[in-house]
């Protein structure tokens, strides 16, 4: 290797690892900070889980916001898995009136900020029996995610070729039995990357369950620790807030780690919309 | 036969028709119709009042300086956030030993939660269990704690180190995706012609990146000008209400002051704002590609 060669690999490397230091500081920190010991914390003396006993006994209980969160997670995933899954089949295989006013319409969604649907959101889900429920929030954040998964279920399904379902029309299969039998195996990739992206939008949210759930044994996990901190007595329990913040880490690290691929798919087809 | 083929994709589309129309068009309607009527939060609606709401936004002492301090925000947030994700990019789009992990590093911000990354940092920059002051006062820099939330500059700052921390990686992808499209052999045929490498970087990288590039800006941008978990949970607001976003007004209007009207007609404004930016910015990336 030349001179310059080494040189530029060194630098390279010393950039690099520098600035990969200081994206990884805060969350090894977080870690360190939730179990180490500190005197303003239920975590005294020597390491151990205090912070995290505390959170299990805080309010409602860790628990039940896990749950909380969890519930809320999963049926919003169920919802945008069967909207775009229909919508994506119903957009990429057939033709009916208003089809692309629907698609367009629903690609809009995008356009317009969560506050200025959530005041109106508040009003209506009173009506009609859904506010401070974690079912009438569920259907919320599923909105959220109507544009991108039906994008992606759509060319998803358009990536199909159309022999597939062809040969089977002729041997008598309606298209439901076509999308059931044949269409969800060839499109299974796009069905993770859109459940993969719902959960994490789900359980993530914060502006949303703010404003529509207000009871606190309702409460998702981020409402919930964000109440911790100003609620302890007058003073702000930083440990808790710490080990909270690692308890909802921890299943997006879990998630990226078992669902890379799928992640650069979601990113890619955003390039493509660009 | 095509007959029942446009029925069943009706039926097939009929329920992302149904929830669009119910969760997308109708409040959209209903914020419109909140805006111009006179309607509190408890005692529901009292009827038009059109243009009082609209009227007396200007009223309001934090509407001006909210204004002015998102789009400061956004402007800061946006030209550290592509800059820097331009640079991280580049520098992960080669394929040494490593590349990967470096990749990795960066990348782990984007996995948390606003919220979740946003109570981190509430504790980071907290006096008391926070690292920096003692990192800092260790190495001999600092004499003193900083007051990482205490004054309107540092508050900002620290809410934009909090931003660029969360999202750098996140673009860094989308703009790598981008430059990994662009074939190899264009580079080759550059260094035939004699370019040297900033040559290249700015004939042929820069230009064949736009539409990445022009992606990451639209998202960097909308996401600034509605800015509110972090603000919320980092600095509340505050000091002394300087860091109050747009977005946040419209929560206070609504579920501090009780003001459904006022805050609906907020919120169409924001709408206004958000479609006139971004057509904008659609028609000045379309413009001589």
């Amino acid at each position: 290797m030349t001179r310059r060669g080494i040189w530029g690999t060194t630098s390279y490397y010393v950039l690099g690892g520098g600035l990969a230091a200081l994206f990884l500081f805060p969350l090894i920190w977080t870690g360190y900070a939730s179990v180490a010991p500190h005197g303003s914390t239920n975590q005294q003396d020597g390491f151990g889980l205090g912070n995290y006993a505390t959170l299990l006994e805080y309010d409602s209980g860790l628990l039940r916001y896990l749950w909380n969160s969890a519930y809320v997670s999963v049926l919003t995933v169920a919802f945008t898995l069967l909207l775009s899954c229909l919508g994506g089949y119903a957009f990429a295989r057939f033709k009916f009136p208003g089809r692309d006013t629907l698609f367009l319409l629903t690609i809009a969604i995008l356009m317009v900020p969560y506050s200025t649907l959530l005041i109106p959101l508040y009003t209506q889900l009173g009506d009609i029996g859904l506010r401070n429920s974690l079912f009438g929030l569920a259907l919320v954040l599923t909105l959220y995610q109507l544009p991108f998964a039906v994008f992606m279920m759509r060319i998803s399904f358009e990536a199909v070729p159309k022999e597939i379902e062809e040969s089977a029309m002729v041997d008598g299969c309606g298209s439901l039995r076509v999308l059931t039998r044949i269409m969800l195996f060839a499109v299974w990739p796009g069905l993770i990357t859109v459940g993969l992206f719902s959960f994490l939008a789900a359980w993530n949210d914060f502006i949303a369950p703010l404003i529509l759930v207000s009871d606190a044994d309702k409460a998702v996990l981020p409402v919930a620790i964000a109440n911790l901190r100003q609620q302890s007595m007058g003073a702000v329990d930083f440990g808790a807030t710490q080990a909270g913040v690692v308890v909802m880490a921890l299943p997006c690290l879990v998630l990226f780690a078992l669902l890379q691929r799928h992640y650069v798919r979601g990113f890619m087809s955003g390039a493509v919309k660009g | 036969m095509r007959h029942s083929r446009t029925l069943a994709g009706a039926v097939y589309a009929a329920p992302v028709a149904l929830f669009v129309l119910v969760f997308f068009v109708a409040p959209l309607l209903l914020v419109g119709r909140m805006s111009a009527s006179d309607w509190p939060l408890l005692a529901g609606d009292l009827g038009v009042n059109f243009p009082a709401n609209y009227a007396s936004i200007g009223d309001n002492p934090l509407f001006w300086p909210a204004v002015g301090f998102t789009l400061k925000y956004t402007g800061i947030v946006v030209v550290i956030l592509v800059g820097l994700s331009l640079g991280l990019a580049l520098l992960v789009s080669g394929t040494r030993k490593g590349t990967g992990l470096l990749r990795t590093a960066y990348f782990l911000p984007t996995t948390l939660g606003l919220a979740s990354a946003s109570l981190l940092f509430f504790g980071f920059y907290s006096p008391a269990i926070g690292p920096l002051d003692p990192i800092l006062q260790g190495l001999g820099i600092t004499d003193e704690p900083i007051s990482w939330l205490g004054t309107p500059n540092m508050a900002l700052l620290s809410t934009v180190v909090l931003i660029v921390w969360k999202f750098a990686g996140f673009f860094m992808i989308i703009l790598l995706v981008g430059l990994q499209s662009i074939p190899p052999d264009v580079y080759e045929a550059a260094r035939l012609d004699g370019a040297n490498r900033l040559q290249a970087f700015a004939h042929i990288t820069l230009p064949l990146l736009r539409p990445a590039l022009g992606l990451v800006l639209i998202l960097s941008v909308t996401g600034s000008l509605l800015a509110f978990d972090q603000f919320f949970i980092l600095t509340k607001g505050g000091p002394d209400n300087s860091t109050v976003t747009v977005v946040q007004l419209i929560y206070r209007e609504a579920f501090q002051r009780f003001d459904l009207g006022a805050a609906a007609a907020v919120s169409v404004l924001v709408l206004a704002a958000l479609l006139v930016v971004n057509i904008a910015q659609f028609r000045a990336l379309r413009r001589d590609r």
